[in-house]
């Protein structure tokens, strides 16, 4: 905006305040409606839905879910579908986030039209659409993203009786772990924000793989904690994994 | 030279509370609210700021979408009055910090009620901050002279989304832990400051008995400082630069200033 633009702004905007209603009581009595209204809804939610505890913490794992409030799924749902293309995922995990909050932050600075009807605002309108519809399009999927404690594969053939029980102890330790929020393991689990494991006993030695769990790469949380407190979980975790071929 | 000539002596009038002015006691009990405004006043003089708050204009055409932003605040507000009642029993030790939860749902006095409360008013104080937010933009309310109330809104939505993100730990369930290690570490990947960001989550570079208190005392002291702070900035903007009028109305200059003249 110009200097004459901001100064016809100005007047426009002046003599509209000036044929208004004082903002007591006029604005105040419709504000304090949309409180009452405000406070029952928190209310009849709290009455209807409690506050629910989970289990207690166990950092040695039992199920968990590593999911975030609903707010959140968005940004979860980034991490994961930005993996696919590997190229990007450092920047994508905080860097779209970051960028988009730039871009929000700058706003008026760089849309400086004088317009404000938003029909006359096409550029605004489509943007404007575009970023509702993808947060709710990546809620959404972020809210119906299967559970990732259910881990069921069938054992490669040829493994002797006792490795089969390793295993199937393996799959469990994953299953209660939560590996599944991040890894696609055979068709259980989700693809990303990690690699899918489904081969990785082909892609890393079992040293390899326990090295990983102890002392990960972002965001993947350390289950160092585990190998500390049930080493008999952790290897057989780590063996399950190292059958993956 | 004559004398300039001398204004007769005037009577000076009684001063109130001089002579006879005194109210009767009826009269004083009847006055005793203005009394007490008028006491306030001549000490704090706060009357011009609250006529200036109140009484100021709001133009034509507002309609319920204005009423989001002070819906945000009301949740805020609410958010403030509940937590309070949960500081009084929770206790923020890797230790204690589930019980003490568990204790304020199945034995204080409306416990779960007012947890309940807190918990579903962080929803709902989500949802209203982006339906603000969402008011703000398609209104075209962040254009001159607002770009400030904007910049300052865009902080309070950081701020109330930091506050969702601190206190899903703090009951110290499976569920709210895993999610915050997670949370964190993605934190640690961000440009520049990740890093330092999640070292001082945590207190260290690893997860500590300090962790809890401190994603504590971030949650209940440090960000609702900072956000009453901002919106007290935030609603003194409003005021001054008033409330936008509706983007679809147009201005037409009153009757009385358009001079029609006849030729
Ligand atoms: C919060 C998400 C998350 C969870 C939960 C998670 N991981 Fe990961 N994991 C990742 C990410 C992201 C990577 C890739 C890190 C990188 O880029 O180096 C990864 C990498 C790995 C790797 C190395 C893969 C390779 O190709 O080198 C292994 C092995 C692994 N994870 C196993 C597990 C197991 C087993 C569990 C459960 C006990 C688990 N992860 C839980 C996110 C997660
Ligand atoms: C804690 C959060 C917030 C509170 C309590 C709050 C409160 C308010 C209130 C009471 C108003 C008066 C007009 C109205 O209600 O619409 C207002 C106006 C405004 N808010 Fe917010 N707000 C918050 C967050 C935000 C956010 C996230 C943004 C945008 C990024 C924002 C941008 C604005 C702007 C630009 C105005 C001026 C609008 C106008 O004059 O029409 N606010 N805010």
């Amino acid at each position: 905006m110009n200097q004459a633009q901001k100064e016809e702004y100005l007047r426009e905007y002046s003599i509209l305040k000036n044929q208004g209603k004082p903002f007591f009581p006029y604005a105040v009595a419709k504000d304090s409606i949309m409180a009452a209204i405000v406070l029952l809804v928190i209310m009849l939610l709290s009455l209807e839905f409690g506050a629910e505890l989970g289990p207690k913490v166990n950092p040695t794992t039992t199920t968990y879910v590593p999911r975030p409030d609903w707010y959140f799924f968005f940004l979860f749902e980034i991490l994961r579908v930005m993996r696919n293309v590997p190229k990007f995922t450092d920047m994508a995990t905080i860097g779209v986030p970051t960028l988009c909050m730039i871009m929000l932050f700058l706003l008026p600075f760089y849309d400086r039209s004088p317009e404000r009807l938003i029909t006359r605002r096409p550029v605004a309108l489509a943007s404007g659409l575009a970023t509702i519809v993808v947060i709710a399009f990546l809620t959404y999927s972020g809210a119906n993203t299967g559970s990732p404690n259910e881990v069921d594969l069938s054992p490669p053939s040829g493994l002797t009786a006792a490795q089969v029980q390793v295993f199937r102890a393996g799959e469990l330790v994953v299953g209660e772990s939560g590996c599944g929020a991040c890894h696609e393991i055979g068709d259980n689990g989700n693809n990303g924000p990690g690699p899918p494991l489904t081969h990785i006993g082909s892609k890393r030695l079992p040293g390899a793989i326990a090295a990983t769990l102890r002392n990960p790469t972002a965001p993947m949380p350390s289950f160092a904690n585990l190998a500390h407190q049930s080493p008999t979980k952790f290897r057989d975790l780590v063996e399950f994994l190292s059958m993956l071929q | 030279m004559p004398k300039l000539p001398l204004l007769p002596a005037r009577t000076r009038p009684a001063r109130p509370g001089e002579g006879s002015g005194a109210l009767d006691p009826i009269e004083a009990a009847t006055e005793a609210g203005l009394t007490v405004v008028d006491w306030l006043d001549e000490r704090t003089a706060l009357s011009p700021g609250i006529r200036w708050l109140l009484f100021r204009k709001v133009p034509r055409g507002i309609n319920w979408a204005y009423t989001l932003g002070s819906a945000t605040l009301f949740a805020f507000l609410s958010q403030a009055v509940t937590g309070v009642f949960l500081a009084m029993y929770y206790r923020p030790s890797i230790n204690s910090a589930y019980e003490s939860i568990r204790n304020i749902n199945d034995n204080v006095f409306l416990g779960q009620f007012v947890h309940g409360m807190h918990k579903w008013g962080a929803s709902v104080m989500i949802a209203l901050i982006f339906l603000h937010m969402a008011r703000v933009f398609f209104f075209g309310a962040y254009k001159y002279p607002r770009e400030l109330t904007w910049v300052i809104g865009v902080v309070l939505l950081i701020l109330t989304l930091a506050m969702g993100f601190t206190g899903y730990l703090l009951p110290f369930d499976q569920r709210s832990y895993w999610a915050t290690i997670v949370g964190v570490n993605i934190n640690g990947t961000g440009p520049f400051i990740g890093p330092y960001l999640s070292d001082f989550l945590r207190g260290g570079p690893d997860w500590g008995a300090t962790t809890l208190s401190r994603f504590y005392s971030i949650h209940m002291l440090l960000i609702p400082g900072l956000m009453a702070a901002l919106i007290g900035f935030h609603l003194y903007l409003v005021t001054k630069l008033g409330i936008s009028a509706a983007p679809w109305l147009n201005a037409t200059e009153p009757e009385e200033v358009v001079e029609v003249v006849e030729v």
